[in-house]
């Protein structure tokens, strides 16, 4: 079993779904960003994903964005982000999960990646434009490594092609909750529970659903279906909106804390 | 289907479906229905007579012969700037409009760098009633004016793109964000022969019939086939759709000329095959401009079309080969070309399309009166007209 199928094991056992929280590595600094990994897992982050960011975010929508181009124009990068993580990961008990898109990795090396990854206590990687078609170079590295791959599941995905993305998955299957970019949204579409459902039908690996999730009230419907609920946005623009060091760290600690709640199960029962 | 190795969009290490999965089942969608359609005879009577009727077609290929003498051998243009819209990209608007009609979508989405695909998407959504909103760089605004208005009064609505550079690839990343978003009733019409499966061999397809034409009216006017067939490269278009007829013929020597911009030895060029390395990007691995931690770099031409850190996968496969020959003109070679070709043909030609012009002042010295050169004059230059007198007035104070 890895640490992310620990992860998920511990919160089942616990009655409750996990809680994964994104964070953008190097935002707004290489420092800060190592800062708020520790405080979410502290503050009830149980698997944090940390990006790397890329030029060319396709799937991000404008909150993320605009936090991976502050952390490029700070000087992120691949080499930097595995090296902060490594600094971190030793302090922390949540499993880290690193997102980014393929390009940065196929600069980097795929199999120099999944080794300096793994050397750097990362658990699991993320690539966002990989779909299971495009990622046998990919996950021949990851293997090779003992590095977990989290595949994506979108609502237009047909049936047929669940088989394919779910044995490809080491990591969760991360259920994209709607169509479109990442970004905080008001309320959850309501064919989200079905999709779950019918996901979970096929297998019994971690599912987790992710994409405008923004609160706690949000995370405790996921939790309801899914065995736990992704969130990137909300945090990452807590920590945009502050002005001080002190005021986005205390942005973390409140913003996950506030999160957690919807992960026990009394408040999804109300 | 022609000969390149397209097997399921991929033209050798080139090429491919790097999509978030909520954009796969609206890849595989267009997918399948771009192959049904170019197997049902109807839809391509109905494209090739939209072709004729709305863009003009066949376009001319004109011995230009003052710009022969000057560089002494025998050069044609291929007038693709006298279309409808004043450049080639009406060819792919027109059959990407008509698949998207077919499969029910009544939104087109576009980018657009110099505008030229812009307004040649914003005239075919008017031309079939349907709703169309185009993403163009803050950048890219600035320097085409013109085209600006033109898709407004076409009735498109016109988004700047303020990330970034504010130039094609931005414009590029936004349209694919309205398109996962909205891709139950919008078809997003990609211009160029880049992205994801299967745009690269679905806008080839739509713009071969520039280099069949090119085929048959220089065998007919000349009974021989050209020597050499000059078209500038940016995500590569007008060139792979007037390649691509010639691909067999081994003996037509098929060059592709990029932007050199401020010239290869600087940061400020577009000459992805020229200069760049392998990666992917826009959903497509191909050769990219790209630092070594795998961002994509800025790129620069003083041709807002060209102005793109990539190119299609066809191209890099073709240059792989050898089959295409790839070289790079600067802005400066490009301007001159532009004012050379007014000078002496009466022809104004787009910033774009100068670039291949530069490379034949360029290689003058390789040809000679057997020589028999086909430049494809992909677009008009009205647009530019504005740019190149400031450049001008700039050089004159200098």
């Amino acid at each position: 079993m890895n640490r992310i199928h620990e992860a998920f094991a511990n919160t089942r056992q616990d009655g409750r779904g996990a809680l994964i929280i994104y964070l953008t590595g190097g935002f707004p600094n290489i420092e800060e960003s190592a800062e708020f990994i520790i405080t979410a897992a502290n503050s009830g982050a149980d698997i944090i994903e940390v990006g790397v960011p890329f030029s060319d975010p396709i799937a991000d929508g404008p909150t993320i964005q605009a936090a991976g181009e502050q952390a490029l124009a700070a000087g992120a990068s691949v080499r930097k982000v595995i090296a902060m993580v490594s600094e971190v990961s030793r302090q922390v008990a949540a499993p880290l999960v690193i997102m980014t898109c393929y390009n940065p990795i196929l600069a980097y090396g795929p199999d120099r990646f999944a080794a300096d990854a793994v050397a750097a206590g990362v658990c699991g990687v993320l690539i966002a434009d990989m779909p299971p078609a495009e990622s046998q170079q990919w996950c021949a590295s990851a293997a090779g490594s003992g590095l977990a791959t989290v595949f994506l599941l979108a609502p237009t995905t047909r049936e047929e092609r669940f088989a394919e993305i779910i044995e490809l998955t080491t990591g969760f299957v991360y259920i994209l909750s709607r169509q479109g970019v990442t970004g905080v949204r008001d309320s959850l579409p309501p064919g989200l529970p079905e999709l779950v459902t019918r996901v979970k039908q096929h297998t019994d690996i971690p599912v987790a659903v992710g994409f405008g999730i923004s609160n706690a009230e949000q995370v405790a419907s996921v939790c309801e279906v899914a065995d736990g609920a992704i969130v990137g946005s909300a945090v990452v623009g807590a920590i945009a909106q502050q002005q001080s060091r002190e005021a986005r760290l205390e942005a973390v600690q409140s913003t996950v804390s506030e999160l957690s709640k919807g992960t026990e199960p009394f408040l999804s029962q109300k | 289907m022609s000969q390149a190795a397209t097997d399921a969009g991929r033209f050798g290490r080139f090429g491919g479906q790097y999509v978030p999965e909520n954009l796969m089942a609206a890849v595989e969608e267009l997918a399948a229905a771009f192959d049904v359609a170019m197997a049902d005879p109807q839809f391509v009577e109905e494209f090739n007579d939209y072709l004729r009727d709305y863009a003009g077609r066949p376009s001319l290929l004109y011995r230009a012969d003052r710009l022969s003498e000057e560089v002494g051998a025998t050069v044609y243009l291929k007038r693709e700037d006298l279309n409808h819209t004043g450049s080639h990209k009406i060819n792919n608007t027109l059959g990407q409009a008509l698949l998207a009609r077919r499969m029910g979508k009544r939104r087109l989405i576009a980018e657009t760098g110099a505008g030229m695909h812009g307004v040649a998407t914003a005239t075919v959504a008017a031309l079939f009633g349907m709703e169309c909103v185009v993403y163009m760089g803050t950048e890219d605004v600035r320097r085409q004016e013109l085209n600006v208005f033109r898709m407004q009064l076409l009735g498109s609505e016109m988004v700047p793109v303020s990330a970034g550079s504010g130039t094609l690839k931005e414009a590029i990343n936004e349209a694919i964000r309205d398109w996962m978003e909205n891709c139950q009733r919008s078809h997003y019409v990609l211009g160029s022969v880049c992205g994801t499966h299967p745009y690269p061999t679905m806008v080839r397809e739509f713009q071969t019939v520039i280099g069949r034409e090119t085929r048959q009216q220089c065998l007919e006017r000349e009974g021989r086939l050209p020597s050499h067939i000059l078209a500038c490269v940016g995500g590569g278009s007008n060139a792979i759709g007037i390649f691509h007829a010639f691909l067999a013929d081994t003996e037509v020597q098929l060059i592709g000329v990029e932007a050199a911009g401020r010239g290869l030895d600087t940061d400020l060029h577009c000459a992805s095959i020229g200069r760049g390395t392998f990666g992917v990007l826009h959903g497509a691995a191909s050769l990219m401009l790209q630092d070594e931690d795998g961002q994509v770099a800025p790129s620069h031409s003083v041709s807002a079309g060209l102005d793109y850190p990539a190119v299609g996968p066809e191209h890099a496969y073709l240059h792989e080969t050898g089959r295409a020959e790839y070289v790079a003109a600067t802005d400066e070679q490009a301007i001159d070309a532009f004012v050379r070709l007014s000078e002496l043909e009466g022809i104004i030609p787009a910033l774009e399309s100068a670039h291949a012009v530069a490379h034949l002042f360029a290689m003058k010295d390789q040809l000679d009166p057997d020589s028999l050169v086909i430049v494809n004059l992909s677009g008009r230059g009205d647009k530019d007209c504005q740019e190149v007198r400031q450049i001008l007035e700039q050089r004159g104070n200098e």
